[in-house]
């Protein structure tokens, strides 16, 4: 039974403490999440920009069949300011005005449960949000415009020289998150940014409430079998116990049960076996911790 | 029955009543925002935040409920997020940005706008002399289509039309979209190059620089260079003055990131984007400014002099703007 399989470790768990002094611990998102919700983002962008235009050119049609002649040529001007000053707007304003909101995360970074904040624990700036989001203009539209210009470089060798060297030094500015332990792009580098898990853990039930009660009742351990684990055992367990799989749940009893010389009684299910040990687990560790004393796992004898 | 008989089950069913009281709050908060909630329930999540914290320590201490302890800390994650997230409103923000923080950061640049000042006017210059001396540098430093006909082959009297000829009214318009949203790009373009160490934000401006020389050489060669002048300057000292700034910002990254002094380069990054990030977001406000005054005013006002007088007073009015000394509004609150 090992931990690592249920439960991986963080390595991706950062100190962040709080004016009051606590540690929340938060969780920097990674890489591939990152990505994630930038394409997403820029789906969204392309999309909006793509219906924007559409909408433009429908209104220009209209509004032409609607005044007809004379005055069909400003409605048109009109209309591709509209459109030039809106995409500018969007291509720019996408990203900033998402992340001046409480949520502080564009849509595509609440798909993937991210969100910005600020690295030294205070507010989130406007100043940050522009800045990180200036910072774009290097990392993805310089190095998607050498990758739109190589088809022209193809046509003289030095042009295609010139644009293969573009690519590589504006690919290091795209791929800067990979190369350090906080996955910072540059936008967040200059403006002293992260982007976190912006986690929504539910409440889930006592396990000793649901089945605690109930299900211990015949249950008696000896202090020698109840303390057989430490807190790594009781975290997998208690993973295991919420899960509810049953082939988990077999193989789990079985463990202990031969771990600690348990001999099944008549009728004795491995769900209710668990619980019981569950509870009879957690009360001895957790009255070790009241004393002062936290058991890491098994071997840890103290 | 053996009803809550660990310290850490009574403890959670002291305290959950408050969690998921905050919890509720949070989640109203989130979905809308902050106005869909009373005084009362306001002012109740600094309170439930701090609690739900304290409860996060105990927790961590003495309970070994892995589900509750990562609900606390998502929860005190998302309150202090809110507790200390922005939320100053958009007007306050606005008159704030206008009042302090813009003039402020533009000033505290000065050093680099004097740099990024100092590599435009040498450019111009030096554009200048090698066109005045040998016409053939003209096409070597404007590209065709930037030109537009106004090439060294074209004749005075076309190169003087230019200058006073005004499109159809429609037309204006949209240049003034097109050339203001073209100029902000790229003076947020020369912001994020900055961080590429200044070299290509100097380029930027040194090859800005050039264009405007060459073409100052061009008309001064036929006798037109003050009228030029009126037409360049109308919008240009504001548009001039933005791209400058630009520049100013993207050197401020850059020096902190190259030469980070006895700060973490890290962290100097850091400081030096929040200080020109205003500037920029500043600049492009600029820029409106200067693709009206383009679009519009050049187009529609023809004598010389009332072309000056405008790009004069803008100019008094940006450099006043910026950098005539003021009371701190700190000081007034």
């Amino acid at each position: 039974m090992s931990a690592a399989e249920v439960r991986p470790a963080a390595p991706e768990l950062r100190r962040f403490i709080t004016p009051e002094g606590v540690d929340l611990r938060l969780r920097i998102g990674t890489g591939g999440e990152r990505a994630a919700a930038f394409v997403l983002d820029v789906v969204f962008l392309v999309t909006a920009l793509i219906v924007f235009s559409i909408c433009a050119a429908f209104a220009i049609g209209g509004l032409n069949a609607a005044v007809g002649g004379q005055s069909k040529e400003s409605l048109g001007s009109a209309m591709l300011i509209v459109w030039l000053l809106g995409a500018f707007a969007l291509r720019n304003g996408y990203f900033v005005m998402f992340e001046l909101t409480p949520r502080a995360a564009t849509p595509g970074k609440r798909i993937m449960g991210l969100r910005v904040a600020a690295r030294d624990g205070g507010r989130l700036t406007a100043e940050s949000v522009f800045a990180r989001n200036a910072l774009r203009e290097i990392e993805f539209f310089l190095p998607l415009s050498f990758i739109l210009a190589s088809g022209v470089g193809a046509v003289d060798p030095i042009g295609g020289w010139l644009v293969l060297l573009g690519l590589l030094w504006t690919g290091g500015f795209a791929l800067f998150p990979l190369f350090n332990r906080d996955r910072l792009r540059i936008g967040d580098f200059v403006a002293g940014t992260w982007v976190v898990k912006s986690p929504r853990e539910r409440l889930g039930i006592d396990l000793l409430d649901a089945q605690g009660a109930a299900a211990s009742a015949g249950y008696a351990f000896t202090p020698d079998q109840a303390g057989a684990y430490g807190i790594k055992e009781l975290h997998v367990l208690e993973d295991v116990l919420r899960r509810k799989d049953k082939k988990t749940l077999g193989a789990v009893a079985d463990r202990i049960r031969a771990k600690i010389g348990w001999r099944p009684r008549e009728g004795e299910t491995d769900a209710a076996f668990l619980a019981a040990y569950y509870g009879a687990l957690r009360a001895r560790l957790e009255t070790q911790l009241l004393f002062g004393r936290r058991r890491k796992d098994k071997f840890d004898l103290g | 029955m053996k009803d809550l008989q660990l310290k850490s089950q009574r403890f959670r069913a002291e305290r959950e009543w408050d969690w998921r009281r905050l919890d509720g709050l949070l989640s109203r908060v989130e979905g809308r925002s902050a106005a869909s909630l009373s005084d009362e329930e306001l002012l109740a999540i600094p309170v439930l935040y701090r609690s739900a914290l304290s409860s996060l320590s105990v927790a961590r201490a003495t309970s070994l409920d892995h589900s509750l302890i990562d609900y606390l800390e998502s929860l005190s994650t998302r309150a202090y997020f809110f507790v200390y997230g922005t939320r100053a409103g958009l007007r306050q923000r606005l008159a704030r940005f206008f009042v302090e923080t813009w003039p402020n950061a533009v000033r505290g640049l000065w050093r680099e706008t004097l740099a990024s000042l100092a590599i435009t006017v040498a450019a111009a210059l030096v554009g200048y002399i090698l066109v005045i001396n040998d016409p053939s540098w003209y096409g070597g430093l404007i590209p065709g289509a930037l030109a537009e006909g106004r090439d060294p082959t074209a004749t005075t009297a076309f190169l003087r039309k230019i200058l006073y000829d005004s499109g159809g009214k429609n037309e204006l318009a949209i240049l003034a979209a097109y050339l203001f949203s073209h100029n902000a790009q790229i003076a947020i373009f020369a912001f994020a190059l900055g961080f590429a160490f200044c070299l290509p934000t100097a380029f930027l401006l040194a090859e800005n620089g050039l264009t405007l020389g060459a073409l100052f050489a061009l008309y001064a060669s036929r006798g037109l260079g003050f009228q030029l002048g009126g037409w360049i300057f109308i919008h240009g000292v504001t548009e001039l003055f933005a791209i400058i700034l630009g520049g100013a910002a993207g050197f401020r990254i850059g020096w902190r990131v190259a030469f980070p002094g006895d700060r973490s380069r890290v962290d100097a990054a850091a400081e030096a984007g929040r200080s020109a990030a205003p500037v920029i977001a500043g600049v492009v406000l600029m820029l409106v400014v200067a693709g009206l005054l383009e679009g519009f005013a050049r187009q529609l006002i023809t004598s010389d002099l009332i072309r000056y007088a405008i790009a004069i007073s803008t100019l008094i009015i940006w450099t006043g703007y910026f950098y005539l000394p003021r009371r701190r509004l700190g000081a007034a609150r």
